[in-house]
């Protein structure tokens, strides 16, 4: 179907002219956008053992639960009590819904060797039949399963077909919402090439295993009138029935949230705009082997619960009880929040199931439970019970899964030595809002832990490299030393510090001494400035002494002159005598 | 021999299912006569069954094709299915010739 012809299919359908009937299965009506085709046949087919008669009888058991429309079952191949026994084990009573006109199962049973051909015949006898079942209970939906059985029990193959043309016309007519199976042909859907007579709607079932892991998927080849989901679908069989795991956003429409919530680290917190993750965001945690990826998931579990979240932590590696051990070691005991009913822990081998029944234990897990949060440790062994790209595709499955649910999710991935820091083994990288990066630092004989923050959407987050403790008392973030030196961590990173205390102290050591000396020259210069005033000061008294003794010398002389004068009588003398008396 | 003796003296308890009177189930009505006539004259019981009047019996029955001609005795059942204008597969059918 090209894209011209969906998109206007898309807009009739959302106009509701295709009406639908849901089917109940899980996962399946969302595929479909709403069902199958009301009131007409759809193709289911298959190889033997992909689960067709199951899926069959799902869609009409649920339809006579759920949806209140009884149903008519025409085995081809199994007796009543055969099928009674197989829906017996999905929680389903045959016998009482029997009972209670709910459902109407009929055998068809023809053998070749009991019957001859003898000319011209139609299968009236199965119309009537059918007519009957339908009337009886009143069915709206009709399961035949399979009616390639008929092809079988007649030779005249060219009457067959005429029947079955006429059958499926019969079958519109009666407005029933009707599922044939058939069994997988060489080249073509069916053996018989049903698919040529019904042409609403056709499903695919495939059983596929590879590498010794089996996974069924489902597929629709078409569905005339309506947009589906194209995708080969990942469906799996448990206690409950059949679960398609549809990608559960076709469209990336999660709703976002502004919340932020803390890793249990504070430092990391800091690192991380200072608040921590956004809630219902994507956190990976990566790593080569003993960088602490796990301790760091504690962190956060333990910050969940303590804000009395209820958070899930599935194990891949350890048992709860190791991993509780090993925690508490390092300062975080989760036992309580256990009791409390707060933690659940999860374990089990990837290996166990196929990848398909990983995620469904998922989504059944939370279903149940209903954490705020979840913990996967670690996603990379994920792809051990598949191949890359469906651990990848399951991922992307995941991611959706919880975004939509508004559950924060941390991803835990084992990063191989070899390979690139940037690289996941699964390739989610993209779909990751924070990815934190913990790295060993081998200085000095010495290995370490580095953690940095890789990338943080819609945060600001800091660049810096720091130093990743994991102490009895749990993680504490240490900055590392950046200098001239380079990068410096571990005892390195202490002896740095070492020595530059030590050089720092010589430093001081030093300025004490520059500031005596500087004392000392003053207080000397402060001694020759006194030596010299002293001298001034000697200088001095000597010059007064002079000058005086040079006065008083002068005054000898006028003395002395005027003396002479007096004795020479001169008037000046007598005139200086009357002055002086 | 014995046995082909032995089946003469049978009596024969033939049921044929029809779905109203459709050109097919007339045809086999009298093609049936006919091949009774001329084999088992005296010594068989035809039963004429419209399942349009009786549709349950179709289920009971096991009848998927009409018209099917059901032989009930004597043993084993057979089932002969179509309007019966092969004569020569009708009388195998009811195991009244082998088939050559």
């Amino acid at each position: 179907m090209g894209k011209a012809e969906t998109l206007p299919a898309r807009a009739k359908a959302s106009r509701g002219t295709l009406p639908k009937t849901p089917t109940g299965i899980s996962g399946l009506d969302e595929i479909t956008l709403g069902g199958l085709p009301k009131g007409r046949p759809t193709l289911v087919c298959g190889a033997a053992g992909c689960g067709k008669t199951l899926f069959a009888m799902e869609f009409l058991l649920r339809g006579a639960e759920q949806f209140g429309e009884p149903g008519v079952f025409m085995a081809f191949e199994e007796t009543e009590q055969d099928l009674a026994q197989n829906v017996r084990s999905l929680g389903f009573d045959l016998d009482r819904m029997v009972a209670d006109n709910k459902i109407y199962v009929d055998h068809i049973r023809v053998e070749r060797n009991e019957i001859e051909e003898t000319g011209e015949f139609d299968l009236e006898g199965l119309f009537l039949r059918l007519n009957l079942a339908i009337d009886t209970v009143g069915a709206k939906r009709v399961v035949l399963d399979t009616l390639e059985s008929l092809f079988g029990g007649f030779t005249n193959q060219a009457i067959l077909r005429a029947e079955l043309r006429r059958l499926f016309r019969w079958l519109k007519d009666k407005g029933v919402t009707a599922v044939i199976t058939g069994e997988r042909g060489e080249g073509q859907l069916t053996r018989q090439g049903l698919e040529e007579y019904v042409s609403d709607c056709v499903i695919l079932l495939d059983h596929r295993v590879h590498d010794q892991v089996s996974t069924r998927r489902l597929r629709i080849v078409k569905y005339r009138g309506s947009t589906h989901g194209t995708n080969e679908y990942p469906f799996l069989i448990d206690e409950d029935g059949i679960h398609v795991l549809p990608l559960t956003s076709l469209h990336l429409n999660h709703e976002v949230s502004t919340e932020r919530v803390s890793s249990g680290v504070p430092r990391l917190d800091a690192m991380l705009g200072g608040e921590g993750y956004y809630r219902g965001s994507s956190i990976l945690v990566s790593g080569t082997a003993g960088t602490g990826k796990t301790s760091l998931c504690a962190h956060f579990a333990d910050a969940t619960c303590q804000r009395g979240e209820r958070c899930l932590y599935l194990a891949f590696e350890e048992s709860p009880a190791q991993l509780m051990r090993n925690m508490k070691s390092i300062g975080r005991d989760l036992a309580p929040w256990i009791k409390k009913g707060l933690l659940r822990v999860e374990a089990s081998r990837p290996t166990m199931h196929g990848i398909e029944l990983h995620l469904a234990s998922i989504h059944k897990a939370v279903n149940d439970f209903k954490p705020h949060a979840v913990i996967i440790d670690p996603i990379s062994n994920l792809s051990s019970a598949g191949t890359e790209a469906e651990a990848e595709a399951m991922l992307l499955r995941l991611i959706d899964f919880l975004k939509s649910r508004q559950i924060t999710a941390m991803f835990v991935n084992l990063t191989a030595g070899g390979n690139a820091w940037e690289r996941t083994d699964v390739g989610v990288s993209s779909l990751i809002d924070t990815w934190i990066l913990l790295r060993d630092i081998e200085l000095a004989g010495e290995r370490n832990r580095g953690i940095y923050v890789l990338k943080s959407r819609g945060m600001k987050h800091s660049n810096q490299i720091r130093e990743f403790l994991i102490t009895s008392e749990g993680i504490k973030l240490e900055d590392v030393y950046i200098g001239p030196e380079g990068v410096l961590t571990g005892s390195m990173r202490a002896a740095q510090e070492e020595r530059e205390r030590a050089a720092a102290q010589v430093r001081a050591q030093e300025m004490e001494r520059k500031q005596r000396d500087l004392a000392r020259r003053r207080a000397a210069l402060e001694a020759q400035i006194a030596a010299l005033r002293t001298e001034f000061e000697v200088v001095e008294d000597e010059s007064k002494v002079v000058a005086e003794q040079d006065r008083a010398r002068e005054q000898q002389i006028t003395q002395n002159r005027s003396a002479a004068a007096i004795r020479r009588g001169s008037d000046t003398a007598s005139a200086n005598k009357g002055r002086r008396k | 021999m014995t046995t082909r003796r032995a089946a003469s003296e049978e009596k024969w308890e033939l049921r044929l299912y029809t779905a109203g009177q459709t050109p097919k189930s007339l045809a086999a009505i009298k093609n049936l006569k006919k091949v009774c006539e001329e084999h088992l004259a005296g010594r068989y019981e035809i039963e004429i069954v419209d399942l349009l009047k009786n549709p349950r019996l179709a289920k009971d029955d096991q009848i998927v094709a009409i018209p099917t001609l059901v032989r009930k005795l004597p043993d084993p059942v057979r089932k002969i299915i179509g309007d019966l204008s092969d004569t020569e597969r009708a009388l195998v059918g009811l195991q009244l010739k082998q088939l050559s």
